[in-house]
């Protein structure tokens, strides 16, 4: 009995309903809401489009793993538990939605970041959940040398 | 709709009140409100009471509990920091319709030192706040202020000076949390909370309450007030671009200026003070455009230039605004119009802005709610 709950399996569970963890060796990726009516793509699921208000329904489309830095904020100071510092970004996807992430990799520091930076997503434990299962986060970092932006 | 004049206000000092509860500061602030108009708890026929933190408690009715159980319709009012402001705006209206001739507004908190808001970890236990970025207000602030940066070449140290300025102003407030002076070298040697905000960039939290009295045309010539609501204007978040993932404090700003302008028939021009909400200095430059007090990227030069010092151009925040005088969240948009009905009844004492007639009071609550409150003489 105790051998058999050690043994077992944790579940991997996304940190936010957006980010897949496909189980067929694809990388993660986050999922955009595109709307039939209008195009605006969205994070995570609405009952119409917060754009144009159409009922059509949506087609949920991969978001590429690929961005810039649009802003960001260093934060020394946050609630108590918090590991700071640590640089909370706005990162544009090329699918015209934005993305609010940590951006790691780099040091947390004005003159190490610069606005417009091509950035790259990559995927981590971040922590256990009550029943044990692996939550897994997504973050952005500069974007290896020679990568396509 | 008919006019709505402003026959008197009140204001207990920002702080902290541990031996009091949120009832017995907003009673006070409500009592002052009355002596202030020369009426008693009898002569209000309807009140609102924007209180966040104890939206669901019923402080309203516990108010006229301290001061007058006279059975009135009563409503309690959330909304973020335009929680107290939104509430001004329910009292308007119940004027403005015809509906009562005496209504009441009352924006009361009691926050301690509770720390930032929106505290990690939800229902599921996991945490997001610090992993998938930031939802938090030092954060998102942060990050508006160097959309500004990256836009218009906006300094750290432009934004500091707004600090500076703030602190000076309160000195003369004694009503004010804070009101103590701060250089700008300290400013930008102090701890940072979050880039670009050192921590006298970012307001404090605190208690307080302020109140305010509206009447109809025939009771304001009763009274003899002399303070108008030329336009009460409440905006939410059009859709944008980034929506959700950045919250934009500027477009629905611009949106309730247009509105407010058209509605009280003045311009920025026209306008003698303004109190906006400063909760961190980076938002203050921000609503300088937002308001139109100057154009797109012109706001770093405008406090370069001292425009909004007391003396300047256009005076903004005399008050000592959120940064020094404090933002007990729900009581903020209701401190806001007092502070603009005390200029314009020349009753300001050491912070009179000379011969104002038109004031404008600005609050954001992130969500988000935008209020603006024109006033004039």
């Amino acid at each position: 009995m105790y051998v058999a709950r050690v043994t077992e399996t944790r579940a991997r569970r996304p940190i936010v309903p957006f980010l897949r963890l496909p189980d067929d060796g694809r990388a993660p990726y986050l999922a955009g809401q595109r709307c039939r009516g209008c195009g605006a793509v969205a994070l995570g699921r609405r009952l119409a489009c917060a754009r144009c208000a159409s009922r059509d329904g949506f087609d949920e489309i991969p978001l590429s793993g690929r961005g810039t830095l649009w802003v960001y904020s260093i934060v020394h100071q946050s609630a108590p538990g918090i590991p700071v510092p640590y640089v909370a970004a706005i990162v544009d996807l090329p699918e015209g939605v934005a993305v609010r992430c940590n951006l790691v990799d780099v040091e947390p520091k004005p003159e190490a970041i610069r606005f417009g930076m091509p950035l790259e997503m990559t995927t981590g434990t971040s922590q256990q959940d009550r029943d044990g299962n692996d939550v897994i986060a997504f973050y952005f970092r500069p974007a290896a040398e020679g990568a396509r932006s | 709709m008919r006019d709505v004049w402003v026959a008197g206000a009140g204001m207990i000092r920002f702080g902290r009140y541990k031996d009091r509860d949120v009832p017995d500061l907003g009673g006070e602030a409500a009592l002052q409100a009355l002596d202030d108009a020369g009426l008693g708890v009898k002569d209000v026929e309807f009140l609102a009471c924007g209180s966040l933190f104890q939206a669901n408690a019923m402080v309203g009715q516990r108010i006229l509990q301290q001061i007058g159980q006279t059975g009135i319709p009563v409503v309690n009012v959330a909304n973020a920091c335009a929680t107290g402001s939104t509430a001004f705006r329910d009292a308007w209206l119940a004027v403005a319709s015809g509906e009562h001739d005496v209504a009441m507004a009352v924006g009361v908190e009691q926050m301690g030192k509770m720390g930032l808001l929106g505290a990690a970890g939800g229902g599921s236990g996991v945490r997001t706040e610090g992993v998938v970025g930031s939802g938090l207000m030092p954060a998102v602030f942060g990050q508006a202020g160097m959309e500004h940066m990256r836009k218009y070449g906006t300094t750290q140290a432009q934004f500091a000076k707004v600090a500076v300025k703030n602190h000076r102003h309160s000195t003369r407030n004694p009503l004010s949390q804070y009101q103590t002076e701060v250089a700008l070298d300290d400013v930008l040697a102090a701890r940072v909370v979050a880039y670009p905000n050192t921590l006298y960039m970012c307001c404090p939290t605190g208690d307080g309450a302020a109140a305010a009295v509206l009447v109809s045309p025939e009771k304001a010539r009763q009274l003899g007030a002399t303070v108008k609501v030329l336009a009460s204007v409440l905006t939410s978040d059009p859709w944008s671009d980034r929506d959700l993932t950045f919250p934009d404090i500027n477009t629905l700003t611009r949106d309730a200026a247009k509105r407010a302008y058209e509605r009280a028939g003045v311009g920025p021009e026209d306008l003698d003070l303004v109190e906006l909400h400063d909760c961190f200095a980076t938002a203050e430059l921000l609503h300088y455009e937002n308001l139109g007090l100057c154009g797109d990227g012109e706001a770093g030069r405008m406090i370069d230039e001292d425009e909004t010092t007391h003396g300047g151009r256009i005076p903004v925040n005399v008050s000592g605004g959120l940064l020094s005088k404090g933002h007990p969240l729900g009581a903020t948009g209701v401190a806001n119009i007092f502070e603009v009905v005390q200029h314009l009844r020349g009753r300001a004492g050491d912070r009179q802005v000379p011969d104002a007639k038109v004031g404008l009071a600005h609050v954001i609550g992130l969500g988000s709610a935008c209020t603006i409150n024109i006033l004039g003489t």
